[in-house]
């Protein structure tokens, strides 16, 4: 097993039969006309909410993960993977069950906090301000960011507003943005699927950089070869539950014959 | 391979099925970790907050040149809305309606463009509170940082307008005959005053809009209620002169009318210390640090559950 290597069962992450439900607002019966909201507001609903549906995203998960873990999260969309791993990070309170986690974990996700009327420049430090780097650190780190973009690579487009990037420029923007801090347990959800060829070997080797850095890290993917490449461990997730633990090719056997027909 | 068999010689020793009876508690008290997402204490929330003083004033800005980007204008309409916000009330309250009963025109429009500036800077302050979190989930589900840094962040977003509407009312102020004194030195205690109601305000609606988006639709109703009654356009109490005492008492002494009053006593030459409400400087403090720090208070109490859908 690859952690009886050097670092022994050290736990980072315990999830204790975590439970989360989303609420969703003016649903209730599908309908959405004026009557219909009025009609839920005068009979009063017993005990649940008015209007309000509940998603389950994820039931009663349990899982241990230790130092020096890669693990994969697959499963098909809407199997509550992006969920999870929000909860473990602290970001989604969970509606019943714990999560404990050493230090604080951290999603690779910087994009909510970019503005898309505002240059290249300016995102750079608002990004790095708002995963918590300090001024120095962001300038310190500044052209590494903007050099592993390449954005300036067909000109000065650093200085322009970021709406007027391409998709995939702007993906390599977000992605060199936020893998520009260093985290103890690191999480991505899917972001290896941006950019071009080139721009995806480079961010696949900072990845792996990151890894060596990151006491454990959770991956994202949907495509099995990256998950394979990279984690030693897999949790398969089907309808918010826990389906399989265990090691990779295990899981991804499995997985592969239960939805490769 | 010395070190590691030394390393691995310590943590093979307990064997793995050592920790296999614990529940998840206990392991997790074992190894030092932590409930994720829970509360910080109040005083650890403050120092994590001024720890993010950097981005909360960084997304202010932002926020601010994010605004006009698209016009062709850009940042000249920083200055221009207000400019065209004061041009419309003079007009309708100024030239047609005329409620400037009591005052002389020399003092009412300076007065008039005053109360218009710095209701706004409440107003827009509560309104952006009030989406602060409801419309900012995809933020505050993606990043880690304390949840009151967006609702300060878009109060501070309204100061920096306000200064900008600054040079226009300096303008305005000047143009009718009211000129720089040391008194106008008091305008930066009251706005500060001011900025911290609005940030506990906008703190509290934060936290109500959160739980409730629809508050985002019914807003707009109680602000212009609220600004009709704080005596924006009129003299509140030559206008209540033969109403009930209570009822002025109660207009004058609510806190958009204090901050209202003490900005423009600092400002016009004419409107003397007649016309404020007695102790207003210590009802406009009393007011900031109540609701500034029951907001801070009341935001805090429920950081751990902002973000859930």
């Amino acid at each position: 097993m690859a952690d009886e290597s050097s670092q022994g069962h050290i736990p980072t992450v315990i999830a204790d039969e975590v439970h989360i439900v989303y609420r969703v607002n003016g649903t209730r019966g599908g309908k959405g006309s004026a009557t219909a909201a009025l009609s839920r507001m005068v009979r009063r609903g017993k005990g649940e909410q008015r209007g309000v549906r509940k998603v389950h995203a994820v039931r009663g998960v349990s899982f241990t993960a230790y130092r020096g873990q890669a693990i994969g999260l697959i499963g098909t969309n809407g199997s509550g993977k992006s969920t999870l791993l929000r909860a473990i990070a602290g970001l989604l309170p969970t509606e019943s069950g714990k999560v404990y986690t050493d230090g604080q974990p951290s999603l690779l996700g910087v994009n909510a906090a970019l503005m898309s009327d505002l240059t290249g420049e300016r995102n750079v430090v608002l990004g790095g301000l708002a995963m918590g780097m300090s001024r120095e650190e962001i300038r310190e780190r500044y052209q590494d960011i903007v050099d592993f973009s390449g954005i300036n690579e067909k000109g000065d487009f650093i200085t322009l507003p970021m709406r007027t990037y391409s998709s995939g420029m702007a993906a390599r923007l977000r992605f060199s943005i936020a893998a520009a801090k260093n985290h103890d347990v690191l999480m991505i959800d899917e972001a290896l699927a941006t950019g071009d060829r080139k721009f995806r070997v480079r961010s696949e080797e900072r990845i792996r950089e990151l890894r060596k850095e990151a006491g454990t890290v959770f991956l994202v993917s949907h495509n099995n070869t990256t998950i394979r490449e990279t984690c030693d461990r897999v949790l398969w997730l089907e309808k918010g539950e826990l389906l399989m633990d265990g090691g990779t090719d295990e899981v991804l056997k499995a997985y592969e014959r239960e939805t490769g027909k | 391979m010395s070190d590691t068999t030394h390393d691995g010689g310590l943590a093979l020793s307990p064997p793995p099925s050592a920790d296999e009876g614990l529940s998840a508690s206990r392991l997790a008290d074992k190894y030092g970790l932590t409930v994720s997402g829970a509360r910080p204490g109040l005083f650890a929330y403050i120092r994590q907050l001024w720890g993010r003083r950097h981005f909360i004033l960084a997304f202010s800005r932002a926020k601010l040149t994010a605004q006009y980007s698209q016009a062709k204008l850009g940042q000249l309409w920083q200055v221009a809305t207000p400019l065209l916000n004061a041009l419309v009330y003079f007009l309708i309250f100024g030239l047609i309606l005329g409620t400037r009963k009591g005052m002389s025109q020399e003092v009412f429009i300076p007065f008039l463009v005053t109360g218009v500036f710095v209701f706004t800077f409440t107003q827009n302050s509560v309104m952006a509170g009030v989406r602060s979190i409801s419309g900012n989930l995809g933020l505050v589900r993606a990043l880690h940082f304390p949840r009151a840094s967006l609702p300060i962040s878009f109060s501070l977003q309204q100061l920096q307008q306000l200064l900008f509407s600054m040079i226009v009312l300096i303008a305005v102020a000047v143009g009718f005959g009211s000129y720089p004194t040391l008194s106008w030195l008091l305008v930066v205690p009251a706005l500060g005053l001011q900025f911290l109601f609005n940030s506990g305000l906008a703190l509290i609606m934060a936290r109500l809009g959160s739980k409730t988006p629809d508050l985002a639709q019914l807003m707009p109703f109680i602000m212009r209620t609220w600004m009709y009654a704080s005596g924006v356009m009129f003299s509140i109490p030559v206008m209540l002169a033969d109403k009930p005492q209570w009822i002025a008492d109660v207009l004058q002494y609510n806190p958009a009318a204090i901050y209202m009053d003490l900005v423009r006593f600092a400002l016009i030459d004419g409107y003397g210390s007649e016309n404020l409400p007695a102790h207003v400087w210590a009802v406009g403090l009393a007011w900031s640090l109540v609701v500034g720090v029951l907001g801070f208070v009341y935001f805090w109490k429920a950081e751990e559950r902002y973000g859930r859908g």
